[in-house]
């Protein structure tokens, strides 16, 4: 069991989403930093989309009441454990009694708190993120409160190799207050007029105060729309990253946004790029720079192969296969064969 | 002809028109039962809309390029493709009163009666052209033009779950409580959104919806009785 005797500025617990539901209208929430989630549960043994603790610019402080190995990623929240600093991006344990904190993000803006084994929360459509807007998933549907215990699933207080599981630094993305974050263009593009589309890939965007898991309002020069558009469309599907553009001010929509809408939609963020945008705070800077979809896959295929091989470093090693040897007795053809193997070593 | 857009690096947009049309939406139907019974590996969602399909997919199990080529041979077979039917939901709505607060007005407002607008909103077969904006809010086309109502200038801050209402061309169900500025006609005991209930939501893309009026008594019953699956009339297939 874990309690949060400080619940930050806003703390929930996330996992991958809810995949599949889109077409019921129900937002996939989830963590705004997937690359920092996974991270997380790779140091502690879990599965990538384990749910976690994701805190936002003022962290939590949490008491463990049993040992537990957990590891923080993402943005540097200066964690320390029972007020000793620890390392972002390393697997610790805690014993009975310990006391997590996360004070305040120095880089980044979201941290991640992955615990071996799990959250023992219930699933709700599949998931234990949390919805914030419907009430649903995660603690009760709502952001931890000062006092909230959760229990853990299936803690593990020892785990193999436990000082080699750290993520090396060049490994880790650089988050920053400037950053330039990747597109591809559509589904709407053409909705947008060639000044509109160069104005948007020059200029420098603000991540804008009015920003939550739903959207981040980029404050900066207007996109102006192609002739002949008013700025709806029948409404479609929004992406994660998606980049809609409402009275011509972009909106990346996140984690929390709703399945559909009626604005037109100039690109999306690229998937490996999400998590830097997902680490900004209100005021810093952002700027956009369009790529292929062929581009933006490669990229998101080497960043998958950095979990793949972390993963694979911090499985448990193989055990030795049983050497084959010994005596058999085998009939063939009525007659009996006495046949004794032994494994033979090259010299 | 319907266009395949590249809606991120980890989704393509299906579009098949640029309209609000029966005709449109039966085609993002087909497209979408045809899709999910080609079974590609590396598609995780489809999330059909007025007029398109998003197919979300993980690039790293499959590409760009491949997927394109796969759902363009699905396009190209696609008038060759049956279509089981969508099914059909009745929805049970009690008109006016505290559960319908605005009914008298928009009576008012064309120039009948109550019973006049609760006859004409339960006539039409509607058809629920996707889902959005809240869990399980159906996008409902079909409303007779006699009842087109604007919304109300002051939005409420809080409209129960259940509520049916009109706004402009438009009518729907609030699935759950929530802000809002349509005018509410009646409301309907029917759970279409419960998060906890093994089929969260009850109606799907493409499914046809009618509305009949109860009393007070049975709103209670069917509320107490809450087996909402007895008002759908599954399809074939989902989708």
């Amino acid at each position: 069991m874990i309690s949060f005797r400080k619940k930050g500025l806003l703390t929930t617990v996330q996992d991958f989403g809810r995949i599949g539901y889109q077409r019921y209208g129900m937002p996939v929430c989830g963590a705004m930093d997937h690359f920092a989630m996974a991270l997380a549960n790779l140091l502690v043994g879990n599965p990538r989309g384990e749910a976690v603790v994701e805190a936002t610019v003022l962290g939590p402080t949490i008491v463990f009441d049993e040992p537990e190995i957990f590891a923080v990623t993402g943005g540097d929240f200066g964690p320390t454990l029972n007020g000793e600093p620890i390392e972002n991006s390393r697997a610790y344990r805690a014993e009975a009694g310990d006391t997590l904190a996360l004070p305040m993000a120095k880089s980044g803006a979201r941290a991640y708190i992955a615990f071996a084994g799990g959250l023992d929360l219930e699933e709700v459509m599949g998931s234990r993120s949390t919805f914030l807007k419907g009430g649903i998933g995660g603690l009760d549907g709502k952001p931890i409160q000062d006092g909230s215990v959760i229990g853990l699933r299936a803690p593990i207080d020892d785990i193999w190799d436990l000082e080699e599981r750290f993520v090396p630094q060049e490994l880790l993305p650089k988050y920053g207050d400037e950053v330039e974050v990747r597109f591809t263009y559509g589904p709407q593009d053409d909705l947008f007029s060639p000044a509109g589309k160069r104005t948007f890939t020059t200029s420098e965007y603000a991540l804008s105060d009015k920003s939550d898991r739903m959207g981040f309002r980029m404050d900066g020069p207007a996109v102006e729309r192609a002739a002949g558009s008013d700025g709806n469309i029948i409404s479609d599907g929004i992406c994660f990253g998606a980049i809609q553009v409402t009275n011509s001010q972009p909106i990346v929509m996140m984690a929390d946004r709703q399945t559909t809408g009626g604005y037109p939609k100039l690109g999306c963020v690229i998937a490996a790029d999400l998590p830097l945008l997902a680490q900004l705070k209100a005021g810093d800077k952002v700027r956009f720079r369009p790529v292929s979809a062929a581009t933006a896959q490669a990229v998101y295929r080497r960043q998958q192969k950095i979990l793949d091989k972390l993963e694979k470093r911090l499985a448990l090693p193989e055990p030795e296969p049983e050497p084959l040897c010994g005596r058999f007795l085998i009939r063939v053809n009525g007659v009996e064969y006495d046949i004794y193997l032994e494994e033979q070593y090259d010299a | 002809m319907a266009r395949i857009l590249t809606s991120s690096d980890c989704s393509l947009c299906v579009e098949f028109g640029n309209a609000i049309s029966e005709e449109i939406n039966k085609q993002v139907r087909s497209f979408t039962v045809a899709v999910e019974a080609a079974q590609i590996e590396g598609i995780t969602e489809l999330v059909p809309t007025y007029r398109s399909v998003t197919v979300h997919y993980r690039p790293e199990i499959i590409g760009y390029a491949r997927l394109y080529e796969k759902l363009n041979n699905i396009l190209n077979d696609l008038t060759a493709a049956e279509i089981p039917p969508a099914g059909e939901i009745r929805v049970p709505v009690l008109y006016g009163g505290s559960h319908g607060p605005d009914l008298e007005n928009v009576a008012k407002l064309h120039d009948m009666t109550p019973e006049e607008v609760i006859k004409i909103h339960t006539a039409p077969v509607y058809l629920n052209y996707m889902l959005g904006f809240l869990p399980g809010f159906c996008y409902l086309g079909g409303l007779d033009e006699r009842i087109h109502t604007p919304r109300l200038t002051t939005p409420r801050v809080s409209i129960p779950a259940g509520s049916v209402g009109i706004a402009g061309s438009q009518t729907g169900i609030y699935p759950l409580t929530s802000p809002g500025g349509w005018q509410l006609i009646g409301q309907t005991p029917l759970r279409l959104y419960d998060p906890k209930r093994e089929k969260a939501i009850l109606v799907d893309a493409g499914m046809t919806m009618k509305f009949y009026p109860i009393d007070e008594e049975e709103y209670e019953r069917i509320r107490r009785e809450n087996y909402p699956e007895e008002y759908t009339q599954e399809g074939g297939q989902k989708a």
